[in-house]
């Protein structure tokens, strides 16, 4: 490790490591900094994938880190109406599970081979800033005190993010714009291997259960709940436990892990860089608001922040000015469809068990070739008319 | 007032760390440490997933 660098990045999830390798391409030199022992573990994610994202997020396709491979995913309302969305009809939106340590790993072996240097059990505990401008970070490595310095501190530090709150960037979040997670991982269990499964309702209020079969008798069993909807601790951990015992196909498995998590669920944040500072994945709040899914949104960001670090350093222009390439180029690709789907969580968090039964039984029961919004909101309609004024904006 | 943590219990997830408006917590891998900034808001204490946060001295 040397004592300055052109990029610093401070976290080696898919954010950090698909960063570090474009701004490598690009010619920089590029240090990534990872506070865990190990890249990839533990894992906290569900490990659900779409298959159709990966070359737009610029992640190549690697046998390795394929767990199981899905025909689609499963919408079940709390009085079990099930409706499926296939890859055949909707395109993009079901794909894999991964094996998530692995794919950290793979990523970060990519960025490696670009060029970057990797360091793991390295925290870093503070900017170096001289006057608004950061212009490094203070680490502890192995115990020691270092300074490095940079031109570019990218924060791909995660959900618990410093970075940004570092370098004055607002990445706070309100209660309702966060989900608190818990999952399990279960063996010995009845999951369908070829879908991934999704339960709304009041049973994980302002979010959903999850199971995301890793084989025939295996999968993320897991749990997100609006932080508004929290009166204690550990109410997050006690909704899933309960559901897990009542439903018979999980009652009886067997925990081979427990994680925990947040996940940002908020509309998109106004301001992602600072003079010498760029923010990507979860600590710019990158995070799809409806589903919860970051890997690909991280990678498509990661992408374009490694372009922007590379151009940044051949043109020696290092400031916030600069970093608007990055801060319209992430917004372009992403923006509309996190607003978009922040509006519609907004929504759903309102609806009732009641609602959702009807609505998912509706769906259940047509034949539906092209699964789109419209297609959706039109089965609604044939059946409930009363419902679809609740949908109306989004017509 | 301070917050408490069961060591017991905690995972190490950062969501206590992410969701604190006044960036008094941070993750040391796995010990958290909390600063002076802490406004007893109880936050985290609430949003836990798995009940690992305490307000020392009651409510
Ligand atoms: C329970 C749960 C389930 C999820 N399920 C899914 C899913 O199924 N599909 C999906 O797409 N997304 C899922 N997500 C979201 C997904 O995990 C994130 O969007 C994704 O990990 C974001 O990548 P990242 O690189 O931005 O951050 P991370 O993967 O969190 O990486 C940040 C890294 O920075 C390191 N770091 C933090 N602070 C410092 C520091 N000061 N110094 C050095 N290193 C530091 C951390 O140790 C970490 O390794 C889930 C999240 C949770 C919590
Ligand atoms: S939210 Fe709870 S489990 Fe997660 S780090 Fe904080 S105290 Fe530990
Ligand atoms: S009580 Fe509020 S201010 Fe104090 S550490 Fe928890 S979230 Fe932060």
């Amino acid at each position: 490790m040397d004592d300055e660098y052109d990029v610093v990045v401070v976290g080696a999830g898919p954010a950090g490591s698909t960063t570090a390798r474009f701004a490598a391409e690009g010619g920089a030199t590029v240090l990534v900094l990872e506070k865990r022992q190990e890249i990839g573990t533990p894992v906290r994610c569900g490990e659900g994938l779409s298959r159709g994202l990966l070359d737009e997020a610029n992640i190549p396709l690697d046998k390795s880190w394929i767990a199981a491979e899905m025909d689609g995913a499963r919408i079940i309302s709390p009085a079990g109406h099930a409706f499926d969305v296939d890859e055949s009809k909707a395109g993009v939106e079901v794909g894999f599970v991964i094996e998530r340590d692995l794919f950290d790993r793979a990523l970060a072996r990519l960025a490696a081979k670009a060029g970057a240097d990797v360091k793991v059990k390295t925290s870093v505990i503070a900017l170096i800033k001289e006057g608004e401008k950061t212009i490094g970070v203070k680490v502890i490595h192995n115990g020691e005190r270092k300074d490095i310095k940079a031109k570019i501190v990218v924060g791909s530090d995660g959900y618990e993010s410093q970075v940004g709150r570092w370098a004055g960037i607002d990445t706070n979040l309100k209660p309702s714009d966060i989900m608190s997670c818990f999952q399990y991982r279960l063996t010995d269990i009845e999951p369908d291997p070829k879908y991934t499964e999704f339960f709304i309702g009041s049973g994980a209020p302002g979010g959903y259960i999850w199971v995301f079969p890793k084989n025939e008798d295996t999968a993320n069993v897991g749990i997100g709940v609006a932080g508004n909807m929290l009166k204690n601790g550990g109410e997050v951990k006690q909704y899933l436990d309960n559901w897990i015992a009542k439903n018979p196909r999980f009652s009886k498995g067997k925990q081979l892990d427990m994680v925990a998590g947040g996940v940002s669920i908020c509309a998109p944040i106004d301001r992602t860089v600072s003079d010498g500072v760029m923010l990507v994945g979860d600590a710019a709040r990158q995070i799809d608001p409806m589903t919860g899914g970051g890997i690909a949104n991280s990678c498509m960001a990661g992408g374009v922040a490694g372009k922007v670090a590379a151009e940044a350093v051949e043109s020696g222009d290092f400031s916030a000015d600069f970093f608007q390439r990055y801060e319209k180029g992430w917004r372009d690709i992403l923006e509309e469809k996190l607003f978009r789907d922040w509006m519609a969580k907004e929504k759903v968090v309102t609806l009732t068990d009641e609602i959702f039964d009807k609505v998912i039984s509706a769906l259940a029961e047509v034949d539906m070739t092209n699964i789109t919004v419209f297609n959706i909101l039109k089965a609604v309609q044939d059946k409930h008319p009363e419902l679809v004024k609740e949908f109306e904006e989004f017509l | 007032m301070t917050i408490k943590t069961d060591a017991n219990k905690c995972l190490h997830c950062g969501l206590c760390v992410g969701s604190c408006p006044n960036n008094a917590i941070f993750l040391n891998e796995v010990e958290l440490e909390f600063n002076d900034d802490c406004i007893s808001c109880g936050v985290c204490v609430r949003l836990c997933p798995v009940g690992a946060l305490d307000m020392d001295g009651g409510e």
